[in-house]
């Protein structure tokens, strides 16, 4: 043992400065390594070999070349509608929670009594525990004793069944998202703090209207944040699947099942787990482009300060 | 805007502009002030609601136009909703989940943060891309594959798949800490080498102690994204017993037959009580830590 040790410590202290440093970072950062490998690129390298398989729960994976994608691409009848569905729900719920988010932000952002109180009247909804929140919702949907429809009621308006037809079904699912905007409302105030004060005075001096201060300095320097929230955002939405599944398991008539929700049936359900694969692996490089161009637009709308002075 | 309107130099113009404007001001932030007040109930209702319908009876869930007092206040629905389903063993067992997860983050992330902090060594600024990467990636992509080799380690019904991954370090975790080590002057780990302290010495006697508010925040977010977590429970766990709070609750809706809205809301607010309270204690740290996670590398 001990001549173990004494042998470790000599070929420690034989080993050079830079060398030295070098294990230590990667020991240190071994075990990150260790799960980027298993939880990480060992899936990733898995699910895209399942979709060309076909596996059951207890039979064997056999090898199925790319029928599981030929099956989803031209026989699946619901893939369409859960990516149609899934498109709707990213298209209305990303722009909406974004444009709502920043303007609270903005609004908090002014010289206001009681800012704290407003934060975190805000940002509490976004705390609470999501499948606290969904059955929150379906009760505040009920279409007959609900609060919405009561308040509905008030204004004149019939409140519709909610959760029940399948064109009020997915705007509900919306709403019950856009609860939860104030995570996102807390990091657009973040940016707006941090936009030096000097740049309004300046542009005060030199007579810009406080419209035009909001358009030539809030909103270009706030473009990197937007840009970010709205990767997370996209990425997020994409996989909607919680709120669906709690509050209406996917109906009515479909009209809420959403890509995850459709996956999770194919995998945990049917225990199909190749065809669930497959469709992992559509919505991976879906996303994945999606990503790359929003990317790639982001040079032209995203306003990157210059290295230099400021 | 903050912009400082009390220096502004067009107030120079005169006291009848300066009285316009102030009072255009006034009315206007008295509009944002107003605007906000609304806005911010109607953020706040549906909380108010849940603990509201909570204390009512059956048959005042029902009343038309709803009823904001119970009348009587039914506290039983709370122990009703805790014996219609187990919610006192969901509550450990979440329990039990969140404090391992929290353990393993706080064992693993540190360290690696540190690394990528602080730590000169080749390939280390190519891996903390993959890092900023992997918080990036869709995690439905690892769904089955995950799910496929937790099945075949026979880690199905145990508590394994929500905790392990934890001791390995969470990409968001580690990002957080990266960022809040860099902070600190890159002479005191310098310094402290020349003194001849090892680099664990370092990262436990020197970063750690000064790292309290990050620690809290990654705490904090930690026990959040446990207590919530509803779909790897929901797929690792199949005995009844030993569900998480989150996938009972689900099952308080499937289950029910003659929906007693009550108790559902008085095991919604059980649910959502530890996590306000959390917030009310450590507010600081929420805000800061959310504000974080915006901002980029």
């Amino acid at each position: 043992m001990s001549v173990s040790t004494l042998s470790l410590s000599v070929w420690w202290a034989r080993l050079g400065q830079a060398r030295r440093r070098t294990f230590l970072g990667y020991l240190f950062l071994s075990p990150w390594l260790v799960g980027l490998l298993a939880f990480t690129l060992f899936p990733i390298l898995a699910v895209f070999g399942l979709g060309f398989m076909e596996y059951g729960i207890f039979g064997r994976p056999t090898w199925i070349g790319l029928q599981n994608y030929r099956d989803i691409l031209t026989n699946d009848r619901l893939f369409l509608t859960t990516l149609g569905n899934t498109l709707y729900f990213v298209a209305l719920s990303v722009p909406l929670s974004t444009v709502i988010g920043f303007l609270l932000a903005v609004a908090l952002n002014t010289r206001l009594i009681g800012q704290t109180l407003f934060r975190t009247a805000f940002y509490v909804p976004s705390i609470v525990p999501q499948v606290a929140a969904v059955l929150l919702f379906v009760w505040l949907f009920h279409p007959q004793i609900g609060l919405i429809n009561f308040a509905l009621d008030l204004l004149g308006l019939e409140g519709p069944n909610w959760l029940g037809r399948p064109q009020w079904a997915k705007p509900a699912i919306v709403i019950m998202g856009l609860w939860g905007v104030g995570g996102g409302m807390i990091i657009y105030l973040a940016g707006l703090q941090s936009i030096p004060q000097h740049l309004y005075e300046a542009a005060e001096i030199d007579g810009a209207t406080e419209m035009r201060r909001f358009l030539m300095i809030t909103i270009p320097l706030m473009t990197p944040t937007l840009f970010y929230n709205l990767i997370i955002g996209i990425i997020g939405s994409f996989q909607v699947f919680v709120t669906a599944y709690v509050a209406t398991q996917g109906g009515p008539l479909n009209s809420t099942l959403f890509y995850v929700l459709y996956l999770y049936r194919y995998g945990f359900e049917e225990f199909r787990l190749g065809y669930a694969s497959a469709l992992a692996w559509i919505l991976f490089l879906l996303v994945l482009a999606l990503t790359v161009v929003v990317f790639r637009s982001s040079s032209s709308w995203v306003y990157y300060e210059s290295g230099g002075e400021r | 805007m903050r912009v400082a309107e009390s220096v502004s130099p067009l107030a120079r113009d005169g006291p009848s502009w300066r009285y316009r404007r102030s009072t255009r001001q006034v009315l206007r932030m008295s509009a944002v002030h107003l605007a906000l007040v609304a806005t911010g109930f109607l953020f706040l209702l549906p909380l108010l609601w849940m603990v509201s319908t909570s204390l009512k009876s059956l048959t005042q869930q029902a009343a038309w136009p709803p009823e904001w007092i119970p009348q009587p206040f039914v506290w039983r629905n709370y122990p009703d909703a805790a014996a219609f389903l187990p919610l006192a063993r969901y509550t450990l067992n979440s329990l039990t989940i969140t404090v391992l997860f929290v353990i393993g983050t706080l064992l693993s992330c540190p360290l690696i943060a540190y690394a990528f902090a602080r730590i000169r060594f080749p390939g280390r600024d190519f891996l903390f891309i993959v890092l900023i990467a992997t918080i990036m990636l869709p995690g439905v992509v690892r769904l089955i594959p995950t799910y496929l080799m937790f099945r075949q380690l026979g880690f199905l019904n145990t508590y394994l798949p929500m905790v392990l991954p934890a001791f390995f370090g969470s990409p968001l975790f580690i990002f957080l800490l990266r960022q809040y080590f860099r902070t600190f002057p890159e002479e005191l780990a310098d310094a402290a080498r020349m003194d001849g302290a090892s680099e664990i010495g370092i990262l436990y006697r020197i970063f750690m102690p000064m790292s309290g508010p990050a620690l809290a925040v990654i705490t904090i977010f930690a026990v959040q994204s446990q207590w919530n977590d509803f779909v790897d429970p929901l797929i690792y766990l199949n005995k009844e017993r030993m569900r998480t709070l989150a996938v009972g609750l689900y099952y308080f809706r499937a289950y029910q037959d003659t929906t007693n809205w009550g108790q559902m809301m008085a095991a919604a607010t059980m649910m959502t009580a530890p996590i306000l309270i959390l917030f009310a204690l450590f507010q600081r740290y929420f805000i800061q830590g959310v504000a974080l996670t915006g901002m980029k590398g």
